[in-house]
């Protein structure tokens, strides 16, 4: 006999397209009650009209972009070589802060140091730090580039975070995954490997990539030392017209290179967590 | 008279002043099954972790086909890797699927080429009735399908013993059925297996001999037959109608 949906299961479904049609009506009334609001006090500001020229001038934006998109692949440059360096300083570092050998133990005592140090260090004080203080060592083979300083620091601060990031994945692994692969014959090393870490990096995947987010955006700061970048770009535009809506350029154009990474971000973390579900681990 | 496969002498482990295991002494003849049963707490586990090494112990000696494991100077790993181990919890790895799973030891650990690995572990798959699991990974396995397999990655390696620890206390009994059925294909093979257990139908199937621990101690060794139906000790006879009272008897 085939299937009759019977009538109390009409009725249920015809009950939940109802409520589910209510509630589009109520966002969409919502979002447009709202977003007249803003409009409305936004433009009826009294400087509105001010603010408008010097931050949201087409003429400005049309005649700074070609110059704020070509610092922006410097940014661009940067956030890469720094993900790079930061991704691999920051699985040693969150590695020997896990460690047990003894031989380690003064790594594992100075990559503790440098996380505390670098974790509260403001980033701007370190550019400062590193992007003034290393020159004026006068060193003769160490480089004064603001680019390569400024990336540096970068590297330092992050490398500080996503240290801590990794190491907590690590420590999230159930020890019986660490006892198993031990039993399997597999050594230390090799347990770290093979059964430990892909699992921390998938469980701190999420986190990790808002931490890589954070930095392609903090990228613009290396500009106070002088590196002519994006936000620097912009910074000598306005210095000729002073009008701001080059800064409004490069932060759109930020904006714009940082929103592939978040929408990954959060489509990965979407799936972990239907997956999650799924296994019936609330 | 042959050594043994496995031999535990005088053994002795304890956590601060609680002591689990109490003079220990227990041999393992190749092909031999022998079967720990005893309440939770009566040093079952620890035993068979002190035997492939996962757990310190304070004094006495193990021995694996003749070789004292307890020395300092051996490596544990290189050890480890002629034990088999199966745990309660199975313990699969779950980035990792079914067969690289149960060719992870045989590559890294016993240097076994990739394609000779996968092809002994599809061998093995199919011959338990796994085969079709082959390329998915534990999460999507039933309870009794991941302690299969993970019994399979145990003795993918061909170890010298094979340690079962509670390997049947998370599943309902249809799945206790499956697995019960693949130790038993073991048994027939002539795999050497210490096994601790609450389920009285592994003793009846597989053991050769019956062990009886009760606070740290071997208080009774038999046949499954006397120790089940004719205990002497009123410690077995207390554990014995504890189990029938729980129905598990």
């Amino acid at each position: 006999m085939t299937y009759q949906p019977s009538p109390l299961r009409l009725q249920r479904e015809a009950a939940r397209r109802r409520v589910s049609r209510q509630s589009t009506l109520v966002a969409l009334i919502s979002t447009i009650a709202i977003a007249s609001v803003l409009v409305i006090v936004v433009t009826g500001a009294p400087g509105f009209k001010l603010v408008r020229q010097s931050f949201f001038s087409w003429h400005y934006a049309v005649s700074a972009f070609p110059h704020v998109l070509s610092g922006l692949w410097l940014n661009l440059r940067v956030m890469v070589i720094a993900e790079i360096f930061v991704l691999i300083l920051g699985l040693l570092i969150a590695l020997a802060r896990t460690s047990h050998s003894p031989i380690l133990y003064p790594i594992r005592l100075m990559a503790t140091i440098y996380t505390d140090i670098f974790r509260g260090l403001p980033l701007l004080l370190v550019l400062f730090l590193v992007g003034l203080g290393v020159p004026g060592l006068q060193i003769s083979w160490i480089t004064n580039s603001a680019v390569v300083l400024g990336t540096t620091s970068l590297v330092l601060t992050y490398s500080a975070y996503v240290a801590e990031v990794i190491r907590a994945g690590i420590e999230a692994v159930n020890p019986a995954q660490r006892m198993a692969g031990r039993a399997l014959g597999l050594t230390q090393s090799q347990t770290q490997s093979y059964v430990v870490l892909p699992q921390a990096l998938r469980k701190v995947a999420p986190p990790l990539l808002n931490d890589l987010v954070s930095l392609q955006k903090d990228s613009g700061l290396i500009s106070v030392l002088g590196a002519i970048d994006a936000i620097r770009s912009a910074g000598i535009e306005t210095a000729q017209s002073f009008n701001f809506t080059p800064y409004v350029v490069a932060g759109a154009l930020f904006v714009a290179l940082t929103i592939p990474l978040t929408r990954f971000t959060d489509w990965l973390t979407r799936k972990q967590d239907r997956a999650r579900v799924q296994q019936g681990q609330w | 008279m042959t050594t043994p496969m496995l031999e535990v002498k005088n053994l002795r482990k304890s956590y601060g002043a609680d002591l689990v295991l109490h003079d220990i002494s227990v041999a393992l003849a190749e092909h031999e099954v022998k079967v720990l049963v005893g309440a939770s707490g009566s040093g079952k586990s620890t035993l068979l972790r002190a035997i492939n090494l996962l757990e310190g112990i304070d004094d006495g000696q193990i021995l694996l086909d003749g070789q004292d494991i307890t020395a300092i100077k051996v490596n544990p790993d290189e050890i480890r890797a002629q034990i088999g181990s199966v745990f309660q919890s199975f313990n699969l790895f779950p980035h990792l699927n079914v067969l690289q799973n149960i060719t992870l030891a045989p590559r890294k650990v016993h240097g076994v080429a990739k394609d000779e690995a996968e092809a002994n572990a599809m061998q093995m798959l199919e011959r338990f009735g796994l085969a079709d699991k082959a390329k998915q990974y534990p999460d999507l396995l039933s309870g009794g399908q991941q302690q299969r397999v993970a019994i399979l990655r145990a003795v993918i390696t061909k170890p010298k013993v094979l340690l079962l620890d509670e390997v049947t206390s998370a599943l309902d009994p249809i799945l206790i059925a499956e697995v019960l059925a693949l130790i038993s294909e073991l048994k027939g093979e002539g795999m050497t297996m210490m096994i601790a257990t609450h389920e009285m139908g592994f003793a009846k199937r597989v053991a050769d001999q019956v062990l009886f621990l009760h606070q740290g101690q071997i208080v009774e060794a038999g046949s499954a037959r006397e120790i089940l139906e004719d205990p002497k000790t009123p410690e077995l006879q207390n554990f014995l109608s504890a189990l029938r009272e729980a129905g598990r008897l």
